[in-house]
């Protein structure tokens, strides 16, 4: 399924959040987002995702879903938002329970998201016993056994410490890979977008404007080699000399407030 | 002490022995003790038998009249003959469904309009400024009231309680709702789950442990207003037995009313801790 985000300006009361931003994303494309704090990335997904109105512009899909699919657009959530009065399966259940499956088909599906997440074994904890990377890798098998047409990742390891970051970072492209799934992925952690991302939407401070879209041409299963290292720290500066007189302005205004 | 000798020791050996700084040497000692309260049952159970004990020795030696406070043994005497009695199980039967159902139509109806205002705006503004001001209301002002309307009978008594209860059941349920983290409700949302799933679901289990704790509240408020309906005009009941035993004179049947109403608060909180131990094993 292909996604456009066209002109979305949006506004809190008489803060301007966002203004005038568009862009693609390709069915099978990882796009990041990134932008300094308060730039409106999360506002910008919430909206993308249908849970926030915009004040203009609108969000159109394009294409038909995966076959089986159950809900298109698909969140994995900053603080995991687990329901922690049910089990690793319970969770995952929780949006397959709400479609009248054929017999079995629930299970099944679930066996297979908690089988690709690492999780078989821990399908009757509870998310209180589990460390925050199994809770996001539990918020990530609940994504995929809806099987979305885009997922909608908002710092999905922004939780988590750098070793557990690392770690689930490779399953998550693991799964993009095996999904062959489409993702837009906000993040404020440059090396973040340019591992995962096929191209990288860099936002400006308040109110959010595009300010520049950079491809990433290195496929992703080259980009930790070292021929590649050279490229991607040309990258890198990029993003962070686009970001970084940004993010020293946005600094200064909240330390005016 | 004597491995912090020890530690002493080998500091100052190793001192000797080679090392080049020639400053004053400590070892650190531990500092972060105490401030941290931990239960401990035997010594309850001690402190409520010396306490017994003292009232007892007290009572025997006569510094204590009977007629001021009778000595446990004359209280335990007097509970055993009142438990003898034959109008005993009609006296504690009729507290005991007095405060049951006060406090079951009570709550849930506290429950069913807390909810209502945790979840939809109408009900949250048009209930929020009555039950605001009923709360303060201490409910046995309006018992004459509801005397006047129900009868000095069963009604009157019933419906103090349920009033006592409702309020602050209102006012639990209606903030354990809108406790409820939003982020879940969002996610719901982006999962496609109805209302009806998300009320279910969701917002129903995430408010249990306000609306629990609640309950323990009520069941205080509830036991107290029915002591004070059935001392304003009851025939049977604890709170009956206790004001005639008063008015005869009779500390021993008096102090031993108290006891009944110690040990009914008492099974009430165990019932209730073994809800929540069974509702919210996740915890």
């Amino acid at each position: 399924m292909d996604l456009s985000v066209a002109a979305i300006s949006h506004w809190y009361g008489g803060t301007n959040a966002l203004q005038n931003v568009s862009f693609d994303v390709k069915s099978g494309e990882v796009v990041c987002l990134i932008g300094p704090s308060g730039c409106g990335k999360s506002t910008l997904l919430g909206i993308i995702g249908g849970l926030i109105a915009p004040s203009s512009g609108e969000v159109r899909l394009r294409g038909a879903p995966p076959a089986g699919s159950l809900n298109p657009l698909t969140y994995v959530f900053q603080d995991f938002a687990l329901l922690p009065w049910r089990t690793v399966r319970g969770n995952v259940a929780l949006a397959l329970e709400e479609h009248k499956l054929p017999a079995g088909e629930l299970a099944s599906r679930v066996g297979r998201a908690l089988a690709m997440c690492g999780l078989s074994d821990f399908a009757e904890a509870l998310p209180g016993q589990l460390s925050g990377g199994m809770k996001q890798r539990v918020g990530i098998a609940r994504a995929i056994a809806v099987t979305p047409a885009v997922l909608l990742l908002d710092e999905p390891l922004s939780a988590l410490d750098a070793q557990t970051r690392d770690l689930l970072i490779e399953d998550l492209l693991e799964i993009f890979r095996r999904e062959s799934a489409t993702g837009i992925w906000v993040t404020h952690n440059l090396d973040e977008a340019l591992r995962v991302g096929d191209k990288v939407v860099v936002l400006s401070r308040r109110p959010g404007r595009l300010k520049k879209i950079v491809p990433v041409d290195i496929p992703r299963d080259q980009r930790v080699l070292p021929e590649s290292a050279a490229e991607m720290a040309r990258l890198h500066n990029e993003l962070w000399s686009l970001i970084k007189a940004e993010a020293v302005m946005a600094d200064r205004e909240v330390a005016d407030v | 002490m004597s491995s912090a000798l020890k530690l002493v020791q080998d500091a100052s050996q190793r001192n000797s022995t080679g090392s080049k700084d020639e400053g004053p040497e400590a070892v650190v000692r531990f500092r972060g003790g105490g401030f941290d309260p931990r239960p401990n049952a035997w010594i309850g159970w001690a402190a409520i038998i010396g306490l017994v004990a003292i009232w007892q020795l007290a009572a025997a030696s006569g510094y204590l009249s009977p007629l001021v406070l009778p000595s446990p043994v004359q209280v335990g005497s007097a509970l055993l003959k009142m438990a003898a009695a034959d109008d005993f199980t009609s006296q504690v039967s009729a507290s005991l469904s007095r405060v049951a159902s006060g406090w079951l139509i009570g709550t849930i109806m506290g429950l069913i309009v807390g909810c209502a205002m945790g979840v939809f705006s109408i009900a949250r503004a048009g209930a929020l400024p009555i039950v605001s001001g009923l709360y303060p209301i201490p409910m046995i002002a309006i018992l004459p009231l509801l005397i006047v309307w129900l009868g000095i009978g069963e009604s009157s008594k019933t419906a103090v309680i349920v009033l006592g209860v409702f309020s602050p059941t209102v006012i639990s349920t209606f903030s354990a709702v809108d406790n409820v983290p939003r982020g879940l409700i969002r996610m719901g949302q982006s999962f496609g789950l109805s209302w009806r799933s998300i009320v279910l679901k969701i917002i129903l289990p995430g408010s249990l442990p306000g609306v629990l704790a609640g309950f323990r509240i009520t069941a205080a408020i509830a036991l107290i207003l029915l002591v004070s309906a059935e001392m304003i005009g009851a025939e049977y009941g604890i709170g009956a037995l206790i004001l005639l035993a008063g008015n005869l004179m009779q500390t021993d049947r008096l102090v031993a009313g108290v006891l009944l109403l110690s040990a009914t608060g008492l099974v009430i909180s165990w019932l209730l801790g073994r809800l929540e131990k069974a509702l919210l094993k996740w915890r």
